[in-house]
Parts: C-alpha cells; structure tokens; sequence
C-alpha cells in the first residue's frame, strides 16, 4: 500500500500495488441502494406479519396469526353460512316444496350444477342431454314417471328396465311385423296386421292397450317420436329390442339399462336436490 | 519509463470520454437552482390541474358524490352518468385516446407529459420548492446535505419533512376519496373506523409519495418509469422539444474580461446555468436524451443569460432537429404520422360518443343452453332452453314481460313467460325460458329468434330491449 495515492481523482480505495494495480470503489447507484434497503425492510416486515421461518416442529407465526390455509377455511365457512338456511329449508321440506319455492328452486338450480356434475353427468351428460344408451332428461318422455315424487325415487332406488328377449317366442316375420309397426305408431302410419299382431302376441300386457307405456313397470310409450335406444335405422334398433329384450337374463345381445340406485351415495337433501334439478331441465311433469 | 508513459496516457484517453457522458444514477444529489421566467410560470399553471384530484371528491351532486368510483357496488358514478361492469369496454377507447394523445403530443411537442404534467413532476416540483424555502439555495443545501446531524439541522429537516408529510397525508386521502364517500372518510379515518383498505392505501400512498417526490425525485423518471422510455422513440428530428442551438453555440467558450472572444466562438458562454436549473441534473447541450423531461426550464434560465449579455434571446428554445440544423420543416399537414394519429383519435373518441348515447336503461343479454342445444319431446316439438339476463339501470325495480317473434315460428309457446318478471335495479336478473316449436314449423337447423323486454316505470314510461339468439333444431 503506498504512502500516497498517484491514481487521486479515479475513487480508488487507496490500496496499490506494484505502481498501478489497484482497488477501485464503484458504489452501487442510489436508486439500486434505496431498493435493496426497501427489500430488507420488506421482508423484515413481512416475517412480523405472516408466517415465514420454518422451525423444527412449527414455524413463526407473524403477529396476524394468518395463515393461507386459514383464510382458505374462513372462506369455506362464510360460503356455507350463507348456503345454510337454504339447506336447513331443503332438509325439511320435500320435493315438491322445494320446486313450488322459487328462492329454493333457484337456489337448486344454481348450486346443483355440481353436484350433477359429479354424479349423474357422466352418463346423461351436462345438462340432461343423454348419451348413446342414456336417456335424456330434458325431455318430456319419463319411463317411470316424471313427476318430481317419481324422479326422486328413481334416483333415491335406482331402476333396472326389464323386457323379455322374444326371439325364441316369435318368429323373424313376426318380429320384423313388429318392429314397423311400433316405428309407425310413432311416425303416425301404423298398419292394421302390426297392430292384430300387438294385440296377439300380448305386447300390451306391459305396453298398454294403447302403447303408451306404463309408468309402474318402465315400459316404453312406443307412440311418441323419442326413443330408448335411439339410433339411425328404427327399425332395425326396434328389431333387436325385441327379439333380445332388456336385460335379459342368459341373452348376450340383450340391451343393458339400468340405473343404479343413489341412496347410500348422496344424502336425501342431495337426492331432493338433484329431483328438482333434473326436474328442471325442461321435461318435469 | 516510455513505457509507462504510454500507459498514462492510454488510460487518460480512456477516461477522457466518461468525463463527458455523465449519468445521473443519484451517486449526486441534483440540487437544482429554481428562478423565474416563462417556463417556470408556466408550469406553476400547469400544475394547478392537480388541484382537481385534491377537490373533485367533494363535489356532491343531490345527496352523493358527484364522481364515486364505487369498486365493491361495481359501479362508477360520473355526476350523472352511471356505468356499470358491462360498460367497461368504453374504457378501453378512453385508454386507447389517452394512449394516443400522448403519442401525438409526445411526436409533435415532445414530452409535455413529462415536464409539465406528470404527478412524478408535479410532486417533486412541489417537495423541492418546500426544500428550497427551508434549506436555500443548491450551495446552501449541498453543505446541509453534508453537515452533521445537530440541533439546527435537525429543526430544519424536521420542518421540511412535516410540510412533506402533510402534502403526503392529503395525497393519500385525496385519492381514496374517489372510491368512497369523501367525508365520510375523513369521519371514519380520524375516528379510527374506515376499512383496512383505506388504511392500507392511505399509508401506501404516504409512503409512496413520500420516498418518489421527497427521495427518489428524478431518479423515478430516468429508472422507473416506462412511459419515459416509450416516449423517446416516439421523437423524431421533427419534433419540436427543447434543444440547443448548436450550430450558433458552438465553439462554447468563457467570456474573459477586456478580451474579445476568439472569432470561432459561438454564443454559448458556459456559465452551466442551463444545468443548474435541470430538475434531472442533465446538460441539454448534449442533444436530446433519456434524462431530459423537456420542462423548458433551461429555456429560461439562458435566456436570461442571453438578455444579460446583450445577445438575442433562443440558444435554448423550443425547435425541431431539422430547424435547428437548417433544414426544410415538413408542415403538419404533410405529416403522415399526425394523420395516422388523428384518425385514432377520431375513432376512439367515436367509440366512447356511440358507447354512450346507446346506453340503454334497459338491457337483455340472451344465452342460449349449449347442452343439449335443443330437445325432442314426445309431442314432436323442439324445446330450447334459454337463460335471458335483465339488466335494469334504473334507481328502482321494474316488472317487466317477456315475448318473442312468434311470427316466424308458428305454433311457438314459451315456458316460464307467463307472467311478469321483476327486473331488480342496479343488476342482472336472469330468467330461464323454455321455448317449444313443432318440428313442421322449422325451416333451418338454426333460425334467428328475436326476444324482447319491455316494461314500464313509475312514470308510466316505457322501456323495451330486443336480443337476437338462435333456435336450434336437428338436421334437415
């Protein structure tokens, strides 16, 4: 270090060696300093008021107390404070009254999509659209029933369609005599010799004299233009019904319906719940 | 020792150039010297618009505030005019003119923004004018700077810092003051019972105003802030800005008593006046830079000069580069930028005009149910289920019907329209509708439907509002 400084009006710290080899000192500019200071006193702050040093078995508490997952409860309880006396109203009233209620069945209708979403959804798609081999519940056709007592029962119970497979019992005309004649029923062109062969063969035991269905068994109104399984070719998806039948035992080609029964799943606010919304979709009776 | 020599002298060249690029990044504390003149007049004018942010909440227009920026209602109110969410995108051609304005004027006039208007500027002005009465001159203040911390400085600064705070305090409640009733506000602050969020913003904006005008003055306009930077691209040799006159400046050189300048001198004399009146500390001799906030303060101070010297006043005046270097100025008019702007302008200005006189007090949003998109029901009918939204901007609630032009869909029924809906002020009501149309009766997979609101007031007034949706059916 020399005695005195040859490099003066360069900010050097003083320290040379070998004639030139020296320390310069280029302070940080003032802003830089003033933000870092801000940093420091940012964070001393923010360890005062939030949770931050992790310690061995807890961590510091800030002097607030809050913490996310806090907030995050507090939230929670505020929201469902608010949903209470809805769902106080929707345990103690039934169906029925909760649909005639217009603040509860708005309530339904805004607080159910969830609740759909998770349970019913996946088979008859968002919004009651139906799928290939659900039906759709935003219709007005309802195997078994669609007042609001007879959709909450099908979801509190569940429910399994049942139609003897006939292609032992009747021959391949007979079928293909059927099939066009309830694919004309519902197209409004039925023939005379379909309609002998309906009476007949004893097809109105479950679907009516009328062949409109009824509701206590789940029989299909075969009258209106909707159909169970619905696809292109009518008459070829009404022969295979019939010759195979639905769920019929010991026939692999029978058509699968059922409907699986809610009422160890959901709570019987929930089922309430999801009756009125269904019912809502447009199709309640 | 030629060898060393060479070494001298290659390090002095090195550092010949950095002595003349100076950059202010505060390692210098900018006094600047403040006198009169036309600039410094009017800025003083131009910061009186200011005033407006300290009284506009106190205007009061029947028994609420004239202008409120009602955040958690989810209103503003602009003296009669009240905008709700749904008229925000007026917003964005108000910020599209402003953007624009500043461009225009930036291109044209230069960073008038900047020297004459901006808070940064206004606010510093203002800190440092209180610094100047407190602690004198720059000299004065550069050695109190320096001083050691006794009993007199201590008074001094005390006084400059509470006249500081006390500005600081009013900015902070001035502007929650837009948000929430104006003396309210003052009741509930004092008394301790405003909400955490005033407190918070006050004491932010204290804070804030404080450390930005009192501290870190210039240094937010040449390190902080992003407008500065955007405006300096939008300059070019036609902008008029503050500038030098170099051509008759230069050679600068020292006037010298009983001598008569050399005959290559210019008019500059530099005496440095023009630096030491820069609020950013910059030497506008050096040409157009980053630093320079073109206040036009320079402009005064070499005038001044000039007059005492008995030269013509203008080596720093308000020119373009081309005017300054002798060449043609494009008129304004030839200008295909000024043209670009204008037509922005005019759009955005034409945006918030149609916004605003089509503002309805009734409005009907219609959305259509995507899943399923329509439904076959037994009857042969197609159902479509809509969810229609009122929105009613009136200061009561009102009944009223709904219908659709059932003349293009014969045999329509609507389901859920049967009696009127009250529509509750000051929201959106929404409605489920259920509309069913025989299958027969369709003539496209996807036909316009027009839905209609009308109501009347408690005048007897009738307000209507129609919406255009889709009715959907399957394929043909």
């Amino acid at each position: 270090m020399s005695e005195h400084n040859p490099f003066p009006d360069e900010g050097n710290t003083g320290h040379i060696w070998d004639d030139n080899l020296r320390e310069l000192s280029n302070p940080p500019p003032n802003w830089w300093m003033m933000a870092w200071y801000a940093s420091i006193a940012f964070v001393i702050g923010y360890g005062l008021i939030y949770p931050m040093i992790p310690l061995a078995t807890t961590h510091t508490k800030g002097f607030t107390g809050w913490t996310a997952i806090g907030e995050y409860k507090a939230d929670l309880a505020a929201v469902e404070a608010a949903r209470k006396p809805y769902e106080d109203k929707i345990a103690a009233m039934s169906a029925k009254e909760i649909l005639a209620d217009e603040a509860l069945s708005t309530y339904v209708e805004h607080s159910g999509k969830v609740l759909f979403g998770d349970n019913c959804s996946a088979c008859h798609g968002a919004g009651g659209a139906g799928n290939v081999g659900f039906p759709v519940l935003a219709d007005d056709d309802w195997l078994f029933g669609g007042t609001i007592e007879q959709i909450q029962t099908t979801i509190t119970n569940g429910r399994k369609g049942m139609m003897t497979a006939h292609a032992a019992t009747l021959s391949a005309a007979e079928i293909d005599t059927l099939a066009n004649y309830v694919v004309g029923l519902s197209e409004g062109n039925a023939d005379e010799k379909g309609k002998a062969l309906f009476q007949s063969k004893a097809c109105f035991a479950c679907h009516g004299m009328d062949a409109k269905g009824m509701a206590a068994l789940g029989s299909a109104n075969l009258t209106d233009g909707i159909w169970r399984f619905d696809e292109a070719d009518k008459v070829a998806s009404a022969k295979r019904t019939i010759a195979h039948g639905v769920n019929a035992a010991g026939d692999a080609k029978t058509r699968n319906a059922e409907m699986p029964a809610f009422k160890d799943k959901l709570s019987e606010a929930d089922i309430k719940k999801m009756a009125v919304y269904v019912y809502k979709f447009g199709g309640g009776k | 020792m030629a060898e060393k020599q060479i070494h001298e002298q290659s390090i002095e060249e090195l550092y010949a150039e950095a002595n003349e690029h100076t950059i202010n990044v505060g390692d210098v504390k900018i006094h600047a010297k403040r006198m009169g003149g036309k600039f410094r007049n009017l800025k003083w004018l131009s910061n009186l618009v200011w005033i407006v942010f300290f009284i506009g909440p106190y205007l009061r227009l029947g028994d609420r505030q004239a202008i409120l920026l009602d955040i958690p209602e989810r209103q503003f109110h602009i003296f009669n005019l009240t905008l709700l969410p749904q008229d925000l995108w007026m917003l964005s051609f108000v910020l599209l003119f402003f953007a624009i304005l500043l461009a225009v004027v930036t291109a044209l006039a230069g960073r008038i923004w900047c020297g004459f208007f901006c808070f940064q500027t206004v606010w510093t002005d203002v800190f440092t004018w209180i610094e100047d009465k407190f602690e004198g001159s720059p000299a004065k203040r550069r050695k109190l700077d320096k001083a050691k911390w006794d009993m007199p400085k201590i008074m001094i600064r005390a006084k400059k810092y509470s006249v500081w705070l006390l500005i600081s305090i009013l900015t902070g409640i001035s502007f929650v003051a837009w948000f929430t009733d104006a003396y309210d506000l003052w009741v509930d602050l004092f008394t301790l019972n405003a909400s955490s969020t005033a407190y918070i913003t006050v004491f932010l904006f204290i804070g804030g105003t404080m450390f930005l005008a009192g501290f870190l003055r210039e240094q937010t306009c040449f390190w902080l802030c992003p407008y500065a930077r955007i405006q300096a691209v939008m300059i070019d040799d036609t902008s008029i800005v503050p500038s030098y006159d170099v051509p008759r400046g230069e050679k600068r050189g020292r006037l010298l008593k009983g001598k008569p300048a050399s005959e290559d001198q210019g008019d500059c004399v530099d005496c440095n006046q023009c630096v030491a009146v820069c609020p950013t500390g910059v030497d506008i001799r050096g040409g157009q830079q980053e630093g320079c906030i073109m206040c036009g303060l320079c402009i005064d101070a070499c005038d001044a000069v000039m007059e005492k010297i008995n030269k013509p006043i203008g080596l720093i005046k308000y020119a373009s580069w081309d005017g300054i270097m002798g060449k043609e100025e494009k008129p304004l008019h030839k200008r295909p930028r000024v043209w670009v702007y204008t037509a922005i302008l005019l759009i955005s200005i034409i945006g918030v005009v149609t916004g605003l006189s089509g503002m309805e007090s009734l409005e009907l949003k219609v959305l259509h149910a995507r899943q399923p998109l329509f439904v076959v029901q037994s009857d042969g009918t197609i159902q479509n289920h809509y969810t229609l939204k009122v929105l009613n901007k009136m200061n009561e609630d009102m009944k009223v019907s709904i219908s659709a032009n059932d003349d293009d869909f014969k045999g329509l029924t609507m389901i859920g329209a049967d009696k009127e809906i009250v529509a509750a002020h000051g929201t959106v009501t929404a409605v489920t509708i259920f509309v069913k149309v025989p299958r027969k009766n369709l003539t496209e997979k996807s036909q316009p439907i027009v839905f209609n609101v009308e109501g009347k007031d408690g005048q007897g007034k009738l307000y209507q509002s129609k919406r255009e949706s889709v009715f959907i059916g399957p394929k043909r």
